[in-house]
């Protein structure tokens, strides 16, 4: 109700030239990212339905919330 | 030229690189095709640069582009290891600059940018007077303009090449995803290797048919590869793609009962001493994981220990990363710290090799170019052909062979990372 359906998925991207590993989104979108040793994100190849809308709107936070606008949600075809 | 000998690249190859008019006259023909893109579709070339990507379906994507386009050759020969495009400018640079038109003139540029390493004057000036000599011919065709970047290893990944003909940076762009159009402003570039452009000379000249006339069907033509290390001169030779590696070896003078080969370059792979029945080409390699790449053999005799010539090649590529991207900033030191900690079997060397292994997952393919993924499957390589080596030293059982002063994947000097050039 009011909620928006939309088909496909979506992958979380990282641009690793502009990420400078503030790790923002390791606290925002748990559900796709994962931190490694040095604090740079390690993000989930696997594609998300858009219809998962918790972390979809994970992923949206993460992308706001970078400080380096490093991180685009992007649309995958399957 | 005949169709089914040797040497194809390298006829008529002498000290001295061949003027226009000699190199007229060494690669006269009469049957000229009709259509270029056809004949290289037909041709089967794949690039020679290291991706081995077909470099037809690599010039459609760009000829479908539109407005001002480029062609870049590429000479950077960032591999310490590879030394044929260099023979190929200082014999043929005409051959080079034939398959550079004949491309601009597939995609429709009015552009060729010819790159070549400054730190290399002997083939600069080999260029210089090639260029000078095309453009006193005629005024037709594309203008050519010799451009001289830094070298570096990855100044020669296209994308840190046309980054810096756009911008004077020698560093990797991101690419959201593949294939990607890079540009010059706003005109598409093709990006080839000069030894991939040389071999569009000659198919521009004799066509497809007699292209396929040597090498395998999936691999067709000939290729230029520079074999070092326990070799009695380091030498580039020109081979038959799909010609058994025992065979190159022999005919470079090398040692022929080898420990390992590395192939590819230092973003390639080990290849077991056993294998060397092996065809050189992708279709057979491939089955073990491994690629021509860049033309690169390595020969490592079995007198020497394959943990520290990978220690000492990852320690230099981890110092050329162009320090863009975390995971390749600090993934790849982190690598040589534990190989240089395997490799002296001091300090913890069995945590260090757990490390390792889990290192090398947490890298692959996280950075803009490939630079931290050629790293990886070298590291990857190195720990299954030289398997048992690196379980003694894990257990602080560092073989005789680490202790020798003679290794045999050369690396340059190691520079400090405030005296590296990337403009």
């Amino acid at each position: 109700m009011g909620v928006r359906r939309r088909s496909g998925s979506f992958i979380l991207q990282v641009n690793p030239i502009l990420c400078d590993g503030f790790g923002h989104c390791g606290e925002l979108a748990p559900e796709l990212v994962t931190m490694d040793e040095w604090g740079y994100p390690i993000i989930t190849a696997e594609p998300t339905p858009y219809n998962d809308a918790r972390v979809h709107e994970s992923a949206r936070y993460a992308e706001r919330g970078c400080p380096r606008q490093a991180l685009r949600i992007r649309r995958v075809s399957d | 030229m005949q169709r089914n000998a040797l040497p194809r690249l390298m006829h008529a190859a002498s000290t001295r690189p061949l003027s226009l008019a000699q190199h007229e006259e060494v690669f006269a023909t009469t049957q000229r095709p009709a259509s270029l893109i056809d004949e290289l579709d037909a041709s089967g070339l794949t690039g020679r640069g290291g991706a081995g990507f077909p470099t037809a379906i690599k010039a459609r994507l760009i000829r479908e582009q539109r407005g001002h386009k480029f062609v870049v050759v590429n000479a950077m020969e960032g591999e310490p290891a590879s030394h044929k495009d260099q023979t190929m400018l200082s014999t043929h640079p005409q051959l080079v600059l034939d398959g550079a038109e004949y491309l601009a003139s597939i995609i429709g540029a009015k552009d060729v940018a010819v790159c070549v390493a400054r730190d290399n004057p002997t083939i600069v000036n080999h260029m210089e007077r090639a260029i000078h000599e095309r453009s006193r011919r005629s005024l037709r065709g594309p203008k050519l303009e010799l451009h001289t970047p830094p070298w570096r290893y990855v100044a020669g990944e296209e994308s840190a090449l046309v980054h810096w003909l756009d911008d004077n940076e020698s560093l990797p762009q991101f690419r959201v995803s593949r294939p990607h159009v890079l540009r010059i402003g706003h005109a598409p570039v093709l990006v080839d290797n000069a030894e991939t452009c040389a071999n569009v000379g000659l198919i521009g000249r004799f066509g497809a048919e007699w292209y396929r006339g040597l090498g395998t069907s999936k691999s067709p033509g000939s290729a230029l590869v520079s074999v070092t290390g326990a070799v009695r001169h380091p030498i580039v030779l020109e081979v038959s793609l799909g010609t058994p590696l025992r065979e190159i070896l022999a005919s470079a003078e090398a040692d022929t009962n080898p420990q390992a080969v590395l192939l590819g370059g230092y973003g390639g792979s080990w290849l077991a001493g056993e294998h060397l029945d092996l065809g050189y080409c992708n279709e057979e390699l491939g089955l073990h994981g491994v690629v021509t790449g860049a033309g690169v053999i390595v020969v490592l005799p079995r007198n020497a220990c394959g943990v520290v010539e990978t220690w000492r090649v990852v320690r230099w590529m981890a110092n050329e990363s162009a320090r863009q991207c975390g995971p390749c900033a600090f993934g790849l030191p982190a690598l040589g710290e534990d190989l240089k900690h395997l490799s002296t079997a001091s300090r913890d060397p069995l945590g260090a090799f757990k490390r390792l292994e889990e290192r090398l997952g947490e890298i692959d393919g996280r950075g803009a170019c490939r630079h931290p993924d050629g790293v990886v499957r070298f590291v990857r390589s190195a720990l299954s052909v030289f398997e048992h080596d690196f379980n003694n030293h894990a257990h602080a059982h560092a073989c005789a062979a680490s202790r020798a002063t003679t290794h045999y994947a050369s690396v340059p000097h190691l520079e400090r990372e405030e005296e590296l050039v990337w403009e």
